[in-house]
């Protein structure tokens, strides 16, 4: 019976995926595949079979993924999580009444309900900057990671004298739907927290989309993107870091988008 | 032109050839979210039967995108080989069907109308076949290709070893081309898609691939799946290029959002020809295409998704690819919904790709929004199998780390090899047997004892893992 592969050779790496240098007598070390990657390498065989634990340890990831897409974002722990910190909050959905419909019409989730335009409507606000947290195609990020990645930004904001409006939690939403809230409130800049689409290894990622001069119809061109937020991946403090860096280039420039990079360059830098 | 067609005394009318072949096609949820789909299953069949009537020569006579606005429907109307048409030039769609089934009609007949065949002709005889009409005809059309290993030969089925990583780290990298290949993977290509788009990453993509390649003496080729025009960039520093990548769809509109044109693959291609890197008519373009790409760009004009996918295949040819596949469950359920959308559209691909004289190959795929899974997956491979498709892609795990997203593992090529008695391509199941992976009779050896002593220590000299500093982490 095979077990899983063990190949003797001479190389080795450790964990960060650096090299160790190591001699060349072959059969002394182990080519250790996992230590180089978190792909799924060497996890054996049975003729074409996984091992059983491998088998079932996929299954469960999957899993994970389909329930982190199909289970709802626990919208009133956020809003009581954000109150805590001191924020207001707005709820809001799309056009999309429930999951089956937004996975197969992008286009209904990029559009505001009309109950919440007339929510939005009733919102006073003079602020810089509205951040909205969606669940897109993960509830589990919006769970875990936005309550600190809002609190990490607007810590941020405050200290460069930029105002935040309530922040919005919005329902069965994509990327696109931060241009409607922005233009309702009236903010100059809007930030996307949205839920990315899970991996097998992450299902948590949060992605983060910036906008300068939000309106409907934006092209997708002109939004600056920060993605894998998570534990694992980008951590929270850096993706703040990184967030707020972009948001101060857009309101040195005036633009936002695939230009955003040039344009800040030609400006230099004016921290 | 209008068409219709009654059923029980209810008339069905369809306004134009496009609105017809969209009508006409199997339910899917991208040509419902673009508004052309069948109200139901009773006008699909009116459709159907509509477009199973209608003579092959009215797609000759009238455009779905007009040629004034669009290349690609000028190429179409160039490649179109009259003399090649002739042989089936009076048949009905329906009639089409039947002669692609019948026994007489077997690889010289398929062969010689390759270029009398229009992507439209084609798209339109998939709609009115059934999973076995498609398996059975493709089963037929054999398409070979070569450049170190031979692809596509009838009773095989070549891999794509696809070792992403999130950071294109180069040990990441090495790590699941290695595990790739100790379970047989990667006679169609070791093919990498980069994380980033940096002509500096790409170089040291294709070295590192190159030298494992070189030094384990591996009769395969390498790639990675950059833009066209980085791999012109990179050609231009003489860096060692065997395939030239490009994601391609079926309208100039859909192309021009991936970045590219006509000229522009014509040019990586004369590039790509002028590194003599292959026997001078070896094929040297890899291509990706798949459902819903041109919608996903507004660049469908109205027409169903999978007769742009067709229209795709006709920008592939142009350019003798080795390998071109679809990348069927990738792109998502607002496109394929579920599983049995998947493997009917991984089918109908292959069979399109296949009549119009492609080498076609599946990303046997599916995300995790798209109601699919693995069982979904087992299916499409073993029907893909009894098509004779010409490769599939296969990562560590059924995991790519990089794509987030699900394709085969290296075991399901196993699968296909053992118990489906498809062996890899001639070269590489000579090289496989002779580093001592697999037996005599081409299974995999078992462990770690025996040959693989040799293979392993040849790993140990790549420079990669012996002088890190040469290539960086």
């Amino acid at each position: 019976m095979s077990k899983p592969e063990t190949i003797s050779t001479t190389i080795s790496a450790d964990v960060s995926g650096t090299a160790v240098p190591v001699e060349t007598k072959i059969g002394e070390r182990h080519l250790d595949l996992k230590a180089m990657t978190d792909a799924r390498v060497s996890l054996g065989r049975f003729g074409s079979g996984l091992p059983t634990k491998a088998q079932l340890s996929f299954l469960l990831d999957h899993a994970r993924a389909r329930e982190a897409v199909w289970t709802a974002a626990d919208g009133e722990g956020l809003q009581s999580r954000f109150a805590a910190l001191g924020l207001g909050v707005v709820a809001v959905e799309s056009l999309a009444p429930e999951r089956s419909v937004y996975v197969r019409r992008p286009d209904l989730g990029r559009q505001i309900s009309e109950r919440s335009q007339a929510a939005l409507g009733e919102v006073t606000s003079t602020a810089d900057v509205v951040i909205v947290v969606a669940d897109g195609l993960s509830s589990s990020a919006v769970d875990i990671n936005a309550v600190p990645l809002v609190e990490a930004i607007a810590t941020r904001l405050g200290a460069i004298g930029l105002s935040l409006a309530p922040v919005v939690i919005a329902a069965q939403a994509r990327v696109a739907l931060a241009d409607p809230v922005a233009e309702a409130l009236g903010a100059k800049i809007s930030i996307m927290l949205i839920g990315e689409r899970p991996g097998l290894s992450a299902a948590d990622s949060l992605g983060a989309y910036i906008t300068f001069g939000p309106k409907s119809g934006t092209p997708d061109s002109r939004r600056n993107c920060i993605s894998n937020i998570r534990d694992g991946g980008m951590a929270i403090p850096v993706a703040a870091d990184a967030i707020v860096a972009l948001l101060r280039d857009m309101l040195r420039t005036g633009i936002s988008g695939v230009a955003l990079k040039d344009a800040a360059a030609r400006l230099g830098d004016g921290r | 032109m209008a068409y219709q067609t009654t059923i029980e005394q209810t008339v069905f009318r369809f306004d134009d050839l496009k609105q017809l072949l969209a009508k006409a096609t199997p339910e899917r949820s991208g040509d419902q979210l673009a508004g052309v789909a069948a109200d139901g299953p009773v006008e699909r069949l009116a459709a159907q039967m509509a477009l199973a009537d209608l003579p092959l020569k009215a797609f000759l006579a009238e455009e779905l995108i007009s040629s004034d606005e669009d290349e690609v429907s000028r190429l179409i109307a160039e490649q179109h080989d009259e003399k090649a048409f002739s042989a089936i030039s009076s048949l009905t769609v329906g009639e089409f069907r039947e002669w692609l089934l019948k026994p007489e009609t077997g690889q010289r007949q398929l062969e010689a109308v390759t270029y009398g065949l229009t992507p439209e002709m084609v798209a339109a005889v998939s709609k009115i076949m059934r999973v076995q009409d498609l398996i059975t005809v493709a089963a037929k059309r054999e398409v070979v290709t070569r450049f170190r290993s031979t692809i596509g030969l009838k009773g095989r089925l070549s891999t794509r070893n696809q070792p992403n990583h999130p950071t294109d780290d180069s040990y990441g990298i090495a790590a699941s081309a290695i595990d790739g290949l100790l379970m047989g993977s990667g006679d169609a290509v070791i093919g990498v898609n980069p994380a980033t788009d940096a002509t500096e990453d790409y170089i040291r993509i294709v070295s590192l691939l190159d030298e494992l390649r070189s030094r384990l003496a591996i009769p395969t080729q390498t790639c990675c799946l950059g833009h066209v025009t980085t791999a012109i960039r990179a050609m231009e520093k003489q860096a060692p290029v065997d395939l030239v990548f490009q994601s391609v769809a079926g309208s100039q509109k859909a192309n021009d959002g991936f970045g590219v044109n006509l000229a522009i693959l014509k040019e990586a291609y004369e590039a790509a020809k002028g590194l003599k890197r292959g026997a001078p008519d070896a094929n040297l373009m890899y291509f990706e295409t798949g459902q819903g790409a041109a919608l996903s760009a507004d660049a469908h004009f109205g027409v169903d998704q999978q007769t742009m996918e067709v229209r795709a295949y006709a920008v592939a040819r142009q350019f003798s690819p080795l390998l071109v596949n679809t990348v069927v469950g990738f792109i998502g359920p607002e496109y394929l919904f579920n599983g049995k959308q998947i493997i009917r559209a991984g089918l109908e691909d292959h069979f399109c790709g296949k009549l119009m004289g492609l080498p076609m190959g599946v990303d046997v795929c599916y995300t995790n929004h798209a109601d699919a899974d693995q069982e979904d997956m087992d299916t499409l491979l073993t029907l893909l199998c009894a098509a004779n498709v010409n490769f599939v892609i296969t990562v560590p795990g059924a995991d790519d780390i990089m794509l987030n997203y699900q394709s085969l593992s290296h075991h399901d090529a196993v699968y296909c090899r053992e118990t489906l008695n498809r062996p890899p391509a001639p070269e590489f199941e000579q090289w496989l047997r002779e580093v001592g992976l697999t037996d005599a009779g081409g299974a995999l050896r078992e462990g770690p004892a025996g040959g693989p002593a040799q293979l392993t220590s040849r790993i140990s000299e790549l420079s990669l893992l012996s002088e890190p500093s040469l290539l960086g982490a």
